[in-house]
């Protein structure tokens, strides 16, 4: 399945773009409305692209009064992003959600480098969120840890039903001129092609960790992108930066996987998953 | 929204800024004040460009190499080419009775398109530099300063402006003439609403603005 990554793409802006993937991940969703980070809140980088934009969202109610019905007209199934400052926030988002029959499942943003941490653990958040609903829950990570199949393995016996890997790194770029930083508030999100390697050796040893479903994310812009991360053991595949510069990316992506597969002799992406893997399970075998 | 190929046919300086002509294809050029995203040859995002031209069968986008993506664009040749996704944006309302065309340095770059659809009317323009003030010669007969005379020292009473420029050049625009339609500018990486990257204060609220602009009317 293809996916977007959480905050990459407005499908109420662009609806024809949502419509090309297999399901909408909204844009992270706050108990309250946040008009996020001061500008300026992008600025592109020899290998990516920094991004602050810090959860700028309608807030839950507003998001669930005007926007779910209007997702819902989509036809995809939307997946809905929540982020907050504590433990019982991401619960009380998730309790909001639960009784909506147009939330295929919930994200929980538990690593968005742009705005303060919460206090409790990824694993505390899920397990605080998993008593709230009876939704598909999956934990978004930061690679930006020691050990992320710890918290992966940490994650799921929280209850997470599956991973989203991986979040943005944070990163900073200097103006040319004034070699201040170049996004208002310093520091941002590093994603496009520099996060591709990172985030495929966290969707290979979090899927030898749990053997969670995992959507993995970072880096995709080509059909082969989206190969590796099946055969490093994810199940779906989500778009981030490669939708800003390409909104026709999805279709352009899935002709190039046809081509990768055949080449490959693949009968389909099931055939991939894992494939990564191969060697090491042969070896652990014997 | 329409994304295509397209080829460069020409390439032609204009005082600092490049005006770079392609061909149109089935890009239609929108209205005045409506931007496009350039693929730029080595860079990872596309640049936003206002329409400056649009002779038949063209489009024409006028470049001011500041960065590395803008220089990059200005190398293009004829014969290479480039992804171009648009038109893009709210542009400027065309209803106006007594139009004054208003624009300060590389944001002269939409009011040759906006002074062929409103049948040339009257122009002012401010530049930094006599090289710069080059760039006038798009719009046809515009008057045109170069600091230390401020542009906004040539906009007239009554009459209905519309505006591009850097960011102080519009806030003292709305002091002048607080009706005015003022086209801004902010850094994109999408230019159609996916990124938020754009956002800036509109009425106390941060805003997109390539889906709420980049043609801002009075409140």
């Amino acid at each position: 399945m293809l996916l977007n990554a959480s905050g990459c793409l407005d499908a109420l802006t662009a609806p024809d773009v949502a419509r090309s993937l297999d399901a909408f991940v909204t844009k992270t969703v706050t108990p309250e409305a946040r008009e996020g980070n001061a500008p300026v809140r992008i600025a592109e980088t020899d290998v990516g692209m920094l991004n602050s934009i810090g959860l700028a969202n309608p807030g839950i109610d507003r998001f669930l009064s005007r926007m779910l019905p209007q997702l819902a007209k989509l036809g995809i199934p939307i997946w809905v992003s929540v982020g907050g400052f504590a433990a019982d926030e991401y619960a009380e988002l998730c309790s909001r959600l639960d009784d909506e029959a147009d939330v295929a499942a919930i994200e929980l943003n538990v690593s968005c480098p742009n705005v303060e941490s919460p206090a409790q653990t990824a694993a505390q958040i899920v397990a605080t969120a998993r008593l709230a609903t009876r939704k598909p829950l999956w934990a978004k990570l930061s690679p930006a840890v020691p050990d992320i199949a710890e918290v992966a393995c940490a994650a799921r016996n929280a209850g997470a039903d599956g991973l989203s890997l991986v979040n943005t790194i944070r990163g900073l770029k200097l103006d040319d001129r004034t070699l201040e930083p170049a996004l208002g508030p310093g520091a941002g999100g590093l994603s496009g092609p520099a996060l591709k390697p990172i985030a495929l050796a966290a969707v290979h040893a979090c899927y030898r960790a749990t053997e969670l479903p995992i959507v993995g994310m970072g880096g995709v812009s080509t059909g082969r992108d989206v190969l590796d991360f099946v055969a490093a053991g994810a199940l779906h595949v989500a778009l981030g930066t490669v939708l800003f510069a390409d909104p026709d990316a999805p279709t352009r992506i899935r002709g190039e996987l046809a081509t990768e597969l055949e080449g490959r002799d693949l009968r389909d992406l099931g055939e991939a998953h894992a494939l990564a893997h191969g060697s090491l399970l042969a070896a652990s075998a014997t | 929204m329409r994304r295509e190929r397209r080829s460069v046919v020409g390439n032609e300086k204009v005082g600092p800024y490049t005006l770079l002509r392609v061909d149109r294809g089935g890009l239609e050029p929108g209205i005045p004040g409506q931007f496009f995203m350039l693929e730029t040859p080595g860079h990872l995002l596309p640049r936003p460009m206002s329409l400056c031209l649009a002779p038949a069968g063209e489009l024409g986008f006028l470049i001011d190499p500041i960065g590395p993506g803008t220089r990059a664009l200005c190398t293009l040749e004829p014969g290479d080419t480039l992804v171009i996704l648009g038109p893009l944006g709210n542009g400027f309302r065309l209803d106006v009775e007594r139009p004054l065309l208003v624009g300060g340095g590389i944001g002269v770059a939409p009011l040759p398109y906006l002074s062929e659809a409103l049948g040339r009317p009257p122009a002012v323009l401010g530049f930094r530099s006599d090289w710069h003030a080059e760039a006038a010669a798009l719009v046809p007969g515009a008057q045109t300063c170069v600091e230390p005379t401020l542009v906004t020292e040539l906009i007239p009473k009554e009459l209905d402006v519309l505006a591009c420029g850097p960011a102080p050049m519009l806030e003292a625009v709305r002091r002048i003439a607080p009706d005015a339609q003022l086209a801004w500018e902010a850094p994109m990486a999408c230019g159609y609403g996916a990124c938020y990257g754009c956002a800036v204060e509109i009425g106390g609220e941060l805003k997109r603005l390539c889906v709420e602009g980049p043609v801002l009317h009075a409140a």
